[in-house]
């Protein structure tokens, strides 16, 4: 890498070198039984260039063709943006525990038994369930140089655990599931298999709803699939600066209700998401993006802070490309409200677990609308049973705005989201029966 | 430095190990690539980018369990055959079974590196005049236009004894227009692809013009109510919405293992009216789905997998098709070397009918014109798929510009609720779909105008 960086040095006045090395194993489970182990190597290089001020940039898969990796970075700083910023020089970076060496040793047999395991438990409950499950673990070794002199270097482990059972009778289909991840070992499988068999029992019973304004109870999984995508790119430093998003002039108002906190955290312990710096090595640190209701900050990478006249929030992340703001892991601050004090409020409603195509509308203005794929109706106070073929829209920030409470427990959805449940008062649904 | 051998020469001394097989069956691929990348937000550029990958992959089958290992490293290639075949080993527990294809050594021509030979310069002078179109709309707040092209050589052997090498080059353009006021954020979209040529790339300027006057429009415009309508759904809109609604049901994966559902998906099924025909076909030649040998080796064929509305075929892979007792389809593909296999769609299309948009739109009293795609996604039997653009149909006419809107349906019942196929298929080559974690794969898909009875629609 040094090698590379001294001569991507000699054609352009500043460079950096992104590397990342992972190995992956993952034991697959399709109906009911083991049926793939996968094992994933993989090396990606990546070679960033400021040239006669503009940026070039070129990545590849091996060591082998330096010449052709710099070359290609140069082709590309002909047409590259003007590089506003300074590659950081050398910088402490917070000690962040996320490698735990015993994820790499887990042998492949143990991950077998635990996806064995959670599928018994499952279909004990539900014999005539076909689950489908996968085990993984991976580490992963990064590594940065730049040519101010700044480097990085860090290793995680990350081991996940998912199910998705799938029940269908006549024709129709019930979908439930769950999965965890962290950075150490997941070793019981109970806790994951007892989400899916609350889903199950909630889901026994058929019910409907009327076409109507319904007060709605969006569980963890139903926030990150309904409302989160919105406000990913809402609070993405790139979508302000170009005037895309709706909340980009409201820095310091209130705009949400004030039970709602939100914010960007990459620095707790065994957490997959978390790390010690970000791609462009700017060090990790905890960023509140709503803080009760007024809009605290928005995510930058170094690029786009320096044209937005600010600095980077240590958000620059490549996800296969230049590095581009992205959120690490957000978390959502519980409230006061129980569930169950949530569903004995309602008369008539609705509990959403899973919101289908919710992300596909128009997402920049905050407008959502999908089938409610795993969802509960609320009768006078009770979860009575399963709704079907129903559409539930609405708007982001009118939700976030009208909340009427939020949930006393957050979860960990996707390894992406901490969240509680939140409850709306009324939202559109619109429904076949 | 330890130097990588080139895929030939591994492939090569492959063949040779191959030969002599310790599972049920193993095959290999080996691939390099080339990607560019164009990315303009608001008025100018804002990265290119290029990279080059090089990798591959073992799969190994030993009574009935599969073992897979990928790597970017092609030294040590024995070890990683071993590894694949012990992980298969200790999977498998009952007997494999594969439908048998003959052995092929081919090396398909390649004539397709167009993108490869066009400089970065003058791909960016286009990129520059669309860019211009947007911002000469009054009203637009910013714009986002990405381009990519990428070209990639596999090499696939079997222990069988095929050798084939394929070439495959990918083009895909999608831009968007960003209209905003007082915090309502509007938008439109075009999305492009072509498999190799680059001339559908140059004559947008047009389409792109009406795209950025579209996003203006939509900020005055109402939600539609939510409910059950009459919808038309244009020919791109009609592709996602077959792709969906039907399509990923047919792929037999999903089926082949799960009773329940075989019984459901049993053949002469019927599902719609009798003008209903659906049809999966990598064989069709230049479309993004299209190839001539699948990544298992099979040979495309065209399938039927609605004739007359009756449910007639679907798509296999080796293990799906052997396991059902029916023929190898040739859709067994993976998107790149860090994945196996699965069972894919390639250009899935609803065959024309007769009728003129006239005739499907004359009587409709009030209902949903619906065109042009943001997305679309399947849980099998409920489905959904969003319109980038939306008008309301009163008295026979295409009446105000809607919001966005998302339409849902169940397969089961939607398909039967298809009451006019219009003459005028048209494909949509912009779309990528997701699987298994394998995502965008280049597919197409297509059909002419389409009318759906009582479809439930989203809105405020």
């Amino acid at each position: 890498m040094e090698d590379i960086l001294a001569k991507a040095r000699k054609v352009a006045e500043a460079a950096e070198v992104f590397a990342v090395a992972a190995e992956e194993t993952s034991a697959q489970f399709e109906t009911n039984r083991l049926k793939h182990i996968q094992s994933k190597q993989s090396t990606h290089l990546a070679l960033r260039i400021i040239k006669e001020g503009r940026l070039g940039y070129a990545t590849t898969t091996g060591m082998d063709d330096v010449k052709n990796l710099i070359d290609s970075a140069a082709e590309t700083a002909r047409f590259g943006m003007l590089a506003k910023f300074e590659l950081p020089p050398s910088t402490p970076y917070p000690q962040i525990d996320i490698f735990d060496p015993t994820v790499e040793t887990t042998p492949i047999e143990n991950m077998d038994k635990l996806g064995q395991e959670l599928i018994e438990i499952i279909t004990r409950h539900t014999p005539e369930i076909l689950c489908e499950a996968m085990v993984s673990k991976e580490t992963e070794s990064v590594k940065l140089i730049n040519s101010n002199g700044g480097r990085a270097e860090y290793k995680k482990s990350v081991f996940s655990v998912g199910i998705m059972g799938s029940l269908i009778r006549g024709t129709d289909m019930l979908f439930v599931g769950e999965s965890r991840s962290s950075c150490n070992p997941i070793t019981q499988p109970k806790e994951i298999a007892g989400v899916v068999i609350r889903q199950l029992e909630l889901a026994k019973n058929p019910a409907s709803v009327p076409t109507a304004q319904l007060p709605i109870i969006f569980t963890p999984h139903g926030v990150a699939s309904a409302l989160v995508p919105s406000l990913v790119m809402a609070f993405n430093g790139k979508t302000v600066l170009q005037g895309a998003s709706p909340i980009g002039n409201k820095l310091g108002q209130k705009v949400f209700d004030s039970k709602i906190s939100l914010w960007d955290d990459p620095t707790i312990a065994y957490r997959p998401h978390s790390r010690p710096c970000d791609d462009e090595g700017v060090a990790s640190r905890r960023t509140p993006l709503i803080e009760q209701g007024v809009v605290a900050n928005f995510l930058y990478d170094l690029q786009t802070a320096a044209l937005a006249k600010t600095k980077s929030t240590g958000n620059g992340d490549r996800g296969g490309g230049l590095p581009a703001p992205s959120p690490s892991a957000l978390t959502i601050a519980p409230g006061q409200t129980s569930l169950d004090d949530m569903v004995k409020d309602i008369k008539e409603g609705l509990v959403i677990e899973q919101l289908m195509g919710a992300e596909q509308g128009n997402i920049l203005g905050g407008d959502f609308s999908g089938n409610v794929l795993l969802g509960y109706k609320v009768e006078s106070g009770k979860i009575v049973g399963r709704v079907k073929n129903t559409m539930v829209s609405g708007n982001v920030y009118q939700v976030l705005r009208e909340v009427t409470a939020v949930g006393s427990r957050a979860e960990w959805v996707g390894g992406f989201l901490n969240t509680p449940t939140l409850y709306c008062p009324r939202l559109s649904v619109a429904s076949k029966e | 430095m330890l130097i990588m051998p080139d895929i030939e020469t591994t492939a090569a001394q492959l063949a040779e190990t191959l030969k002599k097989p310790k599972a049920d069956y193993i095959e290999a691929r080996l691939e390099e690539s080339q990607q560019s990348h164009i990315i303009y937000r608001g008025r100018e550029l804002e990265s290119a980018s290029q990279s080059t990958a090089v990798g591959g992959n073992i799969r190994a089958l030993v009574k009935g369990g599969w073992g897979f290992v990928s790597f970017n490293d092609l030294n040590d290639l024995p070890r990683r055959i071993e590894l694949a075949v012990k992980q298969a080993a200790l999977v498998g527990k009952e007997e494999s079974k594969l439908a048998p294809v003959e052995p092929v050594v081919d090396t398909v021509a390649g004539k397709e590196d167009g993108p490869l030979n066009i400089p970065l310069a003058e791909k960016k002078e286009l990129l520059d005049e669309y860019n211009d179109i947007i911002w000469r709309t009054p009203g637009l707040q910013t714009s986002v236009i990405g381009y990519a092209d990428s070209h990639q050589k596999t090499i696939f052997l079997s222990s069988t004894g095929s050798y084939i090498e394929q070439p495959r080059t990918d083009i895909t353009l999608r831009l968007s227009a960003v209209a905003a006021s007082d915090g309502n954020v509007q938008q439109a979209g075009l999305n492009l692809g072509s498999r190799g040529d680059f001339s559908p790339m140059r004559r947008l300027h047009q389409k792109v013009e009406e795209m950025a006057r579209h996003a203006v429009e939509l900020l005055s415009a109402p939600q539609v109510k939510g409910g059950e309508y009459t919808v038309i759904l244009d020919p791109v809109l009609a592709g996602v919405f077959v792709h969906e609604a039907f399509g990923h049901l047919s792929e037999s994966d999903f089926v082949y293992e799960d009773d329940r559902l075989r019984q459901i998906m049993v053949l002469g099924k019927q599902f719609g009216s009798k003008e209903l025909n659906i049809i999966d076909s990598a064989a069709v030649p230049g479309l993004r789905g299209s190839y001539k040998y699948d990544d298992e080796g099979v040979p495309a064929t065209k399938t039927y997998l609605i004739k007359e509305g009756k449910l007639v075929g679907r798509l296999h892979s080796r293990e799906t098709a052997a396991k059902m007792g029916e023929k190898p389809t040739g859709n067994a593909r993976a998107i790149n070397y860090r994945h196996p296999p699965i069972v894919r769609m390639t250009n899935t299309y609803i065959e024309p009918g007769k009728n003129s948009f006239n005739d499907i739109i004359a009587g409709i009293k009030e209902g949903v014109y619906a065109k042009n795609w943001f997305g679309g996604t399947t849980s099998m039997e409920m489905f959904t798929f969003s319109a980038g653009e939306a008008y309301m149909i009163r008295n026979g006419q295409i009446a105000e510009a809607l919001r966005p809107v998302v339409l849902t349906g169940n397969v089961f019942t939607t398909l039967n609720n298809i009451d006019a196929i219009g003459n005028d298929l048209d494909m949509n080559q912009g779309g990528g779909c997701g699987k298994g974690g394998q995502y965008p794969l280049p597919v197409s898909n297509g059909s002419p105008h389409i009318r759906i009875s009582r479809c439930l629609v989203g809105g405020g």
